[in-house]
């Protein structure tokens, strides 16, 4: 994992100085509420409904147990004791009051940590593959090219005040578990016919009210090209992307609107200035490797003969194994799933106590470091899997081993009304009442793969465009309703879900869910998903049985 | 009224002609239209030239006539609008331009370090009060991650 060189840590130390000035001056009233705004969302601080809210990046993802100790400390000291996992790796802490966040940040500072462009219009935290590293289908580990990317994007001078937010990711496995296609611009570690290593650059995807797919820019770019050909989309981004309407200003819309090939003719010209000056060196890239290098693996992890017999011996064990964990390159370790979506929690909250127990257990049991993933659950990385079954009980105690993920109840859901203040409706309550309706485990694993997004309005923090079954709430006549997607993905077979009908009433809406998967159980064919079966059959079958009743 | 350059608090010693002004003597800045249109005239003018630009013009136009300029000022509409920003970066790393670079408008001090980053020295803001604060803020940092101009 990386380690702050002195001059990572000047700077995050000056940024700390240089917030707290500024947020003295608005107290004091020398500064505007408006430029104070502008200040306080590069370093992740929105006001929303109840109170500011601070969002510390998560860099890719990757913490170590002390800093998630901090974050514990930070939630109880500053917050209502528990803190919150978003969709892009980061953290949010919901209730800090405004004058202590200068102190919080520098906390984290003390940890290498910080909220640099967690918000605002600028490069945002660069985010990746959860399983980065330990996966058993990667060309290649991203965390060392996501590290030079945040770098390069922290304090960038020129793109600070860009039209509009801007997000990189990066994925260095067949399978895109970074949702790659769905972000400003999109990197995958690829082989060209040669077997070099470098990048495929996708642009122009995103989220939120105007869901769309991004496309290939560059199918094959050099590794040492890589921040030239970042400066070159960035410049032309920031002259060229609309700035007359919010709703039209992220990248995507300059490329839908340009074209593809004109953009792609504009960055090329822009590149060509730049690409022989700015070369990325093959000892910066190795350097950097470096500190992502494999930690002190047991070679005789796989001779254990206990996990297979407490398997054998323990049905619970068994199924948390099958759902909680992931395949590991090494044999002998697994990855293990910290299920943060048990039915009595906010889809993504954790308490200040259980970020401790969690910073002990990968302290004993995985190299001390703890990875966010993008659907709002934490990983222990390198398990032996002689210790999982401890661990397993361990995590249980701390209500983090219901084994869901991947499955119906491990959904992603946005704070919704009960915290945002752009919400058209609520979604915890939703996310809660689901998983009431849902409490037959067997029943939820028999469904099997299923990725519920849940959004309290279309700005789509949840990405509901893209979950399988996606949640929209829409505010109609100052009453709350849902409009229903199905078929959005956001892996490698990208796809904006297809609106079932019209929007369903609060009180509908679970039993619409309901529904849609007695369908799914009634009509799938053997071994098909259901994304699969909706892919196969089309929305109709759904439709007939949902509106059924109406 | 007093600006920044290079550091230092000085006196500002140019005057702005818009587009139906009349000329006037010693150094003057006009729109990048003016320029544009009065080439020849203002090339006869005794005293140095400068030209204003603002969020939506484009420095490539510019290319081939800044050795005869001695300041280009860049007029913020609004400090969220960080075109100028890539505009300082072009006229300094991509032509080369060695005058004065000066931001103007609605800046904001807290944005003057990464302005001098990308090769604006010198800072005209709307207040004198702004003067030391700004002296300040170039020194928000000591340290950065990636090259610009500065
Ligand atoms: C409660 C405070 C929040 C507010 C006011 C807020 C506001 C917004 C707005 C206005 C957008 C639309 C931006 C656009 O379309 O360009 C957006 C998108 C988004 N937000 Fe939030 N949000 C909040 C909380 C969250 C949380 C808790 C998460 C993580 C779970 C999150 C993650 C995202 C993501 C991933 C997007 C989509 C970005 C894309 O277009 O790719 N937000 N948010
Ligand atoms: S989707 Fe809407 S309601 Fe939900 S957090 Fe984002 S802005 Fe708020």
């Amino acid at each position: 994992m990386y380690q702050y060189t002195d001059t990572d840590q000047t700077l995050v130390d000056e940024r700390v100085a240089q917030f707290r000035r500024q947020t003295e001056q608005f107290l004091k009233g020398e500064l505007s509420e408006d430029h104070y705004r502008a200040l306080r969302l590069r370093n992740g601080v929105y006001i929303q409904t109840h109170a500011p809210l601070l969002r510390v990046a998560g860099p890719y993802g990757l913490l170590n147990s002390k800093q998630v100790r901090k974050l514990a400390h930070i939630a109880r000291f500053y917050d209502k004791k528990y803190c919150h996992f978003t969709t892009r790796q980061n953290i949010q802490f919901n209730w800090p009051k405004l004058e202590t966040i200068p102190d919080i940040l520098a906390e984290l500072a003390s940890v290498q940590m910080h909220s640099i462009q967690t918000s605002g219009n600028c490069m945002r935290n660069t985010t990746t593959d959860h399983l980065a590293g330990v996966c058993v289908d990667e060309i290649e580990d991203p965390r060392p090219y996501c590290e030079i990317i945040r770098q390069w994007t922290t304090l960038h001078p020129e793109f600070d005040y860009l039209p509009r937010k801007f997000k990189i990711a990066v994925s260095g496995a067949l399978h895109d578990r970074a949702a790659t296609q769905f972000h400003d611009i999109g990197l995958h570690l690829v082989k060209n016919a040669e077997g070099e290593v470098g990048f495929k650059v996708i642009v122009g995807g995103g989220l939120g009210r105007t869901p769309i797919i991004g496309q290939v820019i560059k199918p094959y770019l050099e590794k040492k090209h890589l921040l030239s050909y970042l400066e070159a989309i960035l410049r032309i981004y920031n002259l060229y992307g609309r700035r007359d309407n919010k709703y039209k200003a992220r990248i995507k819309i300059l490329v839908k609107e340009s074209s593809l090939a004109k953009f792609s003719a504009l960055v090329d010209k822009e590149w060509s200035h730049l690409k022989d000056n700015n070369e990325l060196s093959s000892e910066r890239i190795a350097a950097m490797c470096a500190q992502f290098s494999a930690p002190a693996y047991d070679d005789g992890a796989v001779d254990d003969q206990s996990f297979a017999q407490q398997q054998a011996a323990d049905q619970a064990f068994a199924t948390w194994v099958k759902h909680n964990t992931a395949n590991h390159k090494v044999s002998g370790y697994r990855a293990a799933f910290v299920s943060l979506k048990a039915p009595d929690s906010p889809p993504g909250d954790m308490t200040d106590d259980q970020l401790d127990a969690v910073a002990d257990l990968a302290d004993t049991y995985s190299f001390g470091e703890i990875r966010v993933t993008h659907r709002q659950n934490l990983i222990l990385a390198d398990i032996k899997q002689a210790d999982l079954y401890s661990l397993w009980q361990k995590l249980a105690e701390l209500k983090l081993a219901t084994p869901n993920i991947g499955t119906a109840t491990d959904m992603i859901c946005c704070p919704g009304l009960d915290f945002c203040s752009l919400a058209n409706a609520g979604s915890i309550g939703i996310a809660k009442e689901i998983n009431e309706a849902l409490d037959d485990m067997d029943y939820i694993h028999d469904i099997g793969d299923l990725k519920i997004n849940m959004s309290g309005c279309m700005n789509g923090c949840a990405h509901q465009s893209v979950g399988h079954i996606g949640i929209l709430g829409v505010d109609k006549k100052g009453t709350e309703w849902y409009q229903l997607t199905l078929g959005g993905s956001s892996e490698n077979n990208a796809a904006i879900g297809e609106r079932l009908g019209p929007a369903v009433a609060k009180d509908q809406i679970t039993q619409a869910i309901v529904t849609i998967l007695d369908v799914y159980i009634k009509q799938r064919l053997e071994e098909e998903s259901f994304l699969d079966m909706v892919n196969r059959v089309g929305i109709t079958p759904f439709k007939e049985q949902v509106y059924a009743t109406h | 009224m007093q600006l920044i350059k290079d550091q230092q608090i000085i006196d500002n010693t140019w005057q702005f002609i818009a587009d139906t002004d009349e000329l006037k003597s010693g150094d003057i800045s006009m729109p990048l239209a003016r320029w544009q249109g009065e080439k020849p005239q203002l090339l006869a003018h005794d005293g140095k030239l400068g030209v204003r630009i603002s969020s939506a013009d484009s420095v490539d136009e510019l290319a081939d006539d800044l050795e005869k300029l001695q300041l280009i000022e860049l007029d913020f509409p609004d400090f969220a609008d960080g075109r100028l920003f890539s505009q300082a970066w072009l006229l300094r790393g991509r032509y080369d331009y060695h005058g004065e670079i000066r931001a103007i408008g609605h800046f904001i001090p807290d944005q003057v370090f990464y302005l001098a980053r990308v090769g604006v020295n010198a800072f005209s803001p709307e207040t004198s009060e702004e003067l030391p604060e700004i002296i300040n803020k170039l020194k928000d940092f000591t340290v950065n991650y990636q090259s610009s101009i500065n």
